[in-house]
């Protein structure tokens, strides 16, 4: 494995977006912001995992077989959440009189 | 072959390399410690069986006689915690699995020994968590757990026993990730991904599973004990939760968790039918990559347990589809081990008779599940006997035939001993002829409306549970005879030559038992899996 050494200067500045990123997650949830609360907590999070996947785990620089492996954990995580959502958001949708929703 | 040979003339092998307790419990040999999960899960296999006995005597008779309706409860709740996390989901991989996948690639061990025996010691830890539950008075969830039963009203043992299936899973994803690392890394100058044994992407395929499902079940029973304990609203609707979501998380793994036992016994049986037909796998790639397909489609298709769930019917529709979906690399894996025999040169040793035994078994158990998918089908049977037969003739009919077709193929190259073919033949008949005695007549209860987990029953019932009672008692036999013949057989078998089937495979190149390090010589690998056409050319030549 070729190793690619990343300068003590990008760890650094990655670890300072991170700190960022927090502070912005504690000031945004002072403000009312309706269905994008959610949308911006979930936003900020997802970035902040990446940065830490990317350039703490060193899969940045890995091998094509280790990203398969990082991105098929995410993707059986969306199979996860998505076809449990495919029964939660259609609960609902069925408006026969006497019958359980 | 009847030489008399003097100990210091055998040669040094895996088994008599070192002697003493210490020399096996703390062993970094793959094939030592497949003999130690070998012992353990045998054990499992007892205690559940006995279980499963209580349970045929109980249904014997229409009246609940035997026991209270609560201990009934306790019982099937062990018969299915036992059975399947403890037996079944190791039984292949761990222990053939765990010997055989470095033999097969031409390595000298998996890539982490150490991780390997830390898995057998974390299944043990498990294991005794479960066993101190059963002490306790055991637990009465069904090895479900279904929510909110188990969250808020079951007084019974719960957290102990799933502590125990929460830590026997992390044995289970350090196997996964050893046979992962393994077949990426180890494989011989030579053996590239299209020349390895079919038994091999199985065992790929089931390691996929372990890895990705496992954690789920694990956080799934977490958030049960965190809302018994800390009251904690997950599941709880008084609490915000939803009981439902406990299903959704449990069964994405534990339907997958159905080709953790299913996938490495079709690996076994494409091994066998080869074997025993002289003859190449027939569609070598469409069998290795539906594999990959079962593991894949597997994960997408767990609310077919959920059908009556108060699961919305538009999800019902596509994980309807979609179980159908998986039928299809099953069935793609049937066909062509049906084409193999086609011309093949077949002969009907011990293990063939458990392949085509498996082959007829699966067809049944798959067939029926296509049936449980539909919709209208599962509204009726749903939790009724029908389901209980089909599921065990998947993983009893499926994964304990394999299991025990591929112990019997390679238990000269284990013990470098011989068994008793007379005696092997009979109990291959005994569990076919039980097993189908056992379960087949619970297909008709099922239909007939029965619903599982009771102890008493309408009397009109009392023939079909009868015959049921009493093929349990000729499989019990079946499952018996193995165990006495082998063990006879490990000291006083007939020893086996290196290759006593004449089958094509690198495990079969070295001595029986293997040595220490699997190879005197690393091997190379020049041909193609399963070319008996150029080994049989080599043999005449010779
Ligand atoms: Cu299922």
């Amino acid at each position: 494995m070729s190793e690619t050494i990343t300068p003590v200067r990008t760890y650094l500045v990655v670890f300072l977006a991170l700190m960022v990123l927090t502070a912005i997650t504690v000031a945004v949830a002072f403000f009312e912001l309706g269905p994008l609360n959610d949308i911006a907590a979930m936003g900020i999070a997802i970035t902040k995992a990446c940065l830490v996947i990317l350039y703490f785990m060193h899969v940045r620089h890995s091998s094509r077989l280790t990203k398969v492996v990082v991105v098929a954990g995410f993707l059986w995580l969306l199979f996860l959440i998505g076809f449990t959502m495919s029964d939660y958001l259609t609960r609902g949708m069925i408006s026969m009189q006497g019958t359980i929703g | 072959m009847s030489v008399t040979v003097t100990t210091p003339a055998r040669r040094k092998n895996y088994l008599n390399a070192d002697y003493g307790i210490k020399s096996w419990l703390l062993t970094q040999d793959h094939k030592r410690i497949a003999i130690l999960y070998l012992v353990s899960i045998t054990f499992f296999f007892v205690l559940g069986g006995v279980m499963a006995a209580l349970i045929r005597v109980e249904l014997a008779t229409p009246l609940g006689d035997m026991v209270e309706p609560d201990t009934y409860n306790r019982l099937f709740t062990a018969h299915g915690v036992v059975m399947v996390f403890l037996f079944l989901i190791p039984s292949i991989p761990a222990v053939l699995g765990n010997f055989l996948i470095p033999l097969m690639i031409g390595a000298k061990d998996l890539a982490f020994p150490k991780l390997n025996l830390g898995s057998w010691y974390v299944y043990n830890l498990g294991a005794i968590l479960m066993v101190a539950a059963l002490l306790r008075g055991g637990t009465d969830t069904g090895w479900t757990f279904y929510t909110p039963y188990s969250s808020t009203f079951a007084d019974s043992e719960v957290i102990l026993t799933a502590l125990g299936a929460f830590v026997v899973g992390f044995s289970s994803i350090m196997t996964g990730l050893n046979f992962i690392v393994t077949i990426h890394r180890m494989r011989a100058p030579g053996l590239t991904w299209f020349r390895l044994p079919l038994f091999v992407w199985a065992h790929y395929g089931t390691s996929l599973i372990q890895i990705l499902g496992t954690p789920v079940v694990a956080i799934a029973i977490l958030l049960v004990a965190a809302e018994r304990l800390l009251h904690i609203g997950i599941f709880d609707p008084a609490l915000g939760g939803d009981p439902v979501l406990f299903q959704h998380l449990f069964w994405f793994y534990s339907h997958p968790a159905v080709y953790i036992m299913i996938l490495p016994s079709m690996g076994v049986i494409s091994e066998l039918i080869t074997a025993f037909s002289r003859k190449r796998i027939f569609g070598y790639k469409f069998v290795a990559f539906s594999s990959l397909a079962i593991a894949v489609l597997g994960f997408l298709v767990w609310g077919h347990h959920l059908f009556v769930s108060s699961q919305s019917i538009y999800a019902g529709l596509i994980f309807s589809v979609l179980s159908m979906l998986v039928a299809v690399p099953s069935a793609v894996k049937v066909f062509n081990w049906t084409a193999t025999l086609y011309q093949g040169s077949i002969s009907w040793q011990t293990p063939m008779i458990y392949a085509l035994g498996f082959i007829g078994l699966f067809v049944v158990g798959g067939l029926t599940g296509t049936m449980l998918a539909t919709l209208g089908i599962d509204m009726h049977v749903h939790d009724t006997y029908f389901v209980v037969a089909h599921f065990h003739y998947i993983m009893v009919g499926g994964a304990i035939m394999g299991y025990l077709g591929g112990l019997h193929f390679w238990w000269p190259k284990i013990t470098g001993r011989l068994y008793s073919v007379f005696w092997s033949k009979i109990s291959a008949g005994l569990i076919f002829v039980g097993f189908n005695l056992t379960f087949f007549p619970q297909f008709l209860l099922g239909y007939m409306g029965m619903p599982r987990r009771y102890h008493s029953y309408p009397e009109e019932f009392q023939i079909l549970n009868v015959l049921s009672s009493a093929g349990a008692t000729i499989l019990g036999l079946g499952y018996l005879l193995p165990l006495i013949y082998f063990t006879w057989s490990m000291r006083y078998g007939e020893r086996a030559s290196d290759n006593p089937w004449g089958a094509y495979g690198l495990e079969w190149e070295t001595s029986s038992p293997p040595p220490t390090l699997n190879f005197d010589e690393p091997p190379v690998v020049t041909t193609e899996a399963y070319d008996y056409l150029a080994m049989r050319d080599k043999k005449t030549a010779a």
